[in-house]
């Protein structure tokens, strides 16, 4: 028994099976039973266990499914590309004009301050500020840079990605920052030794060593994003969709079949994204 | 002004951080065309005068002039100096050719002619066959010889060089340091070293200049640093010598000068404390008046004629001429 134990093979899967069952247990099974569901078939009043691709086939049917995802993938590009600028420009700040070490972790536990609450409480909290009558629109008028209050302030696209941009913004910041803070100072000054300016250095040195950190973060916001129903149903004032509302909808009308085929072409769909992104840089030397 | 020979002036170079002055109003002339050392230990503001020279280091006081004209309120570009960075800062995500053709490629010259440029700069550092691979695909020595082309590429006047042998093993550091003398020896530019080694330094220099505390201590070239020293911490640095107090005042004499008769025979008596066999010579220590420790370097067949052991009494005995009075 101990020889047996002590075989290499032997010790690495039993170090390896505590992880793998819990893996196992709580993402393999529940997406294995997503998939399975998504086969089934539904009527109003029931659910049958079945092999069938009905629910696939009514998806790829309906116009309003091409429409949804258009619309999460819009969320999805419009908001990484607002966090990218932010993140990139605050990480960029934090790791090479703030000199002292001090500092840096002091800002940089700053910016994390709003993740303190939650997610729901900090975007509620916008809709005070954008309504029809909030500090927004009061502090505009009476400014006077408008007469009437501004409508797309609040249950807009604007709103959405104002609240996603807010919310995801530090999934940008830390990775970037973490890249930015492994690249050799001295790498800069060589740059300006080769006669580089600030703009090129930018383009030529930092961008390209920072890449894996981007890479990381665009990971997650557009993982989170497409992921998200709660945000867009709260800031649009149910006005838009994407897919994870769809999802949730046909759950409130307990069409769970329907709603695990939706949920099986978003995950595709999203691991689709993820490998194309991957494919462009190799984030291995990040992990 | 391709290959004219500039030389460069430190005139009244000053660094200050905050209160603290890391280099205090040093003058010096580097004569066009010299590999020069500059010797000292950390902290002793050496690296600081390099970076000043380079640009990457604000001059508090004073100016640096290359070639009569005034280089200190300059982009490092813009100088006719180029760095060699002790861990050779390549860029990690460009190929060999990239890194020396990122000079060019900054001035906006077209990638034919660029690839061209790095191809020329890495035969003559011998590299040619490298230029494909990344820079963690190199060893040490190789990844040097990439940052020495990629510096050179800029046709600079002056090459600055900062402690570039010291991320190298042992026996790399001395092969290195034989290319790099040949090197400097075919572009006919001046190289500015920095280094703590004073071995590094007589191997290579044929100046050094000597820096402790903020100032230099002494400049020369590298025969006359070392068998002259005029300061007490020059002796002691450039090591071979011995410091000994003696009536007449405080001098400085070579260990290997210093030979050993009888008792009583001898300029100074003495003990003998203790015998290092080093294969070409014997290091014999000894202990003279005031508890003063001298160093003799006995040839080895002088030694095991009339070998010695620790506790006799002997004499120590040189010529006057090579005694080398110090400055307090």
């Amino acid at each position: 028994m101990q020889r047996f134990l002590s075989r290499p093979t032997v010790s690495g899967w039993l170090l390896a099976s505590p992880l793998t069952l819990v893996l196992t247990l709580f993402l393999v099974l529940p997406i294995v039973m997503i998939v399975i569901v998504s086969f089934w078939q539904a009527t109003e009043f029931s659910i049958v266990p079945a092999f069938d691709f009905e629910n696939y086939e009514f998806l790829f049917g309906s116009p309003v499914t091409y429409k949804v995802f258009l619309n999460t993938f819009k969320y999805a590009v419009i908001t990484w590309a607002c966090t990218l600028l932010i993140g990139f420009t605050v990480a960029y700040f934090l790791a090479f004009h703030v000199r002292s070490q001090t500092w840096q972790i002091a800002l940089f536990l700053l910016c994390t301050i709003p993740f303190w609450t939650s997610n729901i409480i900090r975007m509620i909290s916008w809709i005070p500020f954008l309504g029809r009558n909030g500090i927004a629109n009061s502090a505009l008028i009476s400014a006077g840079v408008i007469d009437t209050p501004l409508d797309w302030l609040l249950y807009s696209d604007f709103a959405v990605i104002l609240a996603f941009v807010h919310l995801y913004t530090l999934f940008m910041v830390v990775p970037i920052f973490n890249t930015m803070m492994r690249i050799d100072k001295s790498l800069i000054e060589a740059a300006r030794d080769a006669g580089a300016t600030g703009a090129q250095i930018m383009w030529n040195v930092i961008i390209p060593l920072s890449k894996p950190g981007i890479m990381i973060g665009t990971i997650f916001v557009v993982t989170l994003v497409m992921g998200d129903f709660i945000t867009v149903r709260f800031m649009s004032g149910s006005q838009s969709a994407n897919v994870g509302r769809l999802i949730s909808n046909d759950i409130a009308l307990l069409q769970y079949p329907s709603a695990a085929a939706t949920a099986v072409v978003l995950l595709a769909t999203v691991l689709i994204v993820i490998g194309l992104l991957l494919r462009f840089v190799d984030i291995r030397k990040e992990l | 002004m391709e290959n004219a020979k500039l030389d460069l002036e430190l005139v009244s170079l000053t660094k200050r951080y905050g209160t603290t002055v890391a280099v205090d109003a040093i003058n010096h002339r580097f004569k066009p065309g010299t590999y020069a050392c500059l010797l000292g230990p950390s902290g002793c503001g050496k690296s600081s005068t390099l970076r000043m020279i380079a640009g990457h280091e604000a001059v508090s006081d004073g100016s640096i002039l290359l070639g009569g004209r005034d280089i200190s309120a300059l982009p490092p570009a813009k100088r006719g100096t180029a760095m060699m960075f002790q861990s050779y800062a390549l860029f990690p995500h460009l190929s060999v050719t990239d890194n020396v053709a990122f000079s060019l490629k900054m001035k906006g010259v077209s990638s034919a002619e660029r690839t061209a440029k790095a191809g020329e700069m890495l035969e003559l550092v011998d590299m040619t066959a490298f230029g494909d691979r990344m820079p963690d695909q190199l060893s040490g020595g190789q990844q040097q010889r990439v940052a020495l082309a990629r510096a050179l590429i800029t046709r600079p006047q002056v090459l600055l060089l900062d402690e570039p042998l010291s991320a190298l093993d042992p026996f790399l550091r001395i092969r290195m340091r034989s290319e790099l003398k040949k090197l400097q020896r075919e572009l006919g530019i001046t190289f500015l070293h920095v280094t703590h080694g004073q071995d590094e330094a007589l191997a290579l220099a044929d100046e050094i200049v000597v820096m402790n505390n903020a100032v230099i201590e002494q400049a020369g070239p590298a025969r006359e640093v070392y068998n002259a020293p005029k300061t007490e911490f020059v002796a002691r640095f450039m090591g071979g010598h011995n410091v000994v107090g003696l009536p007449e005042g405080t001098f400085a004499i070579r260990s290997d000068a210093v030979q050993v008769t009888g008792p009583g025979t001898g300029l100074v008596e003495a003990s003998v404390t203790g015998i290092e066999y080093q294969g070409t010579h014997v290091s014999l220590n000894a202990r003279i008046m005031g508890d003063q420790e001298l160093v003799a370097q006995v040839p080895e067949a002088i030694f095991f004629n009339n070998p010695r052991q620790p506790g006799d009494r002997i004499g120590l005995t040189w010529e006057t001429g090579q005694l080398h009075p110090l400055k307090a």
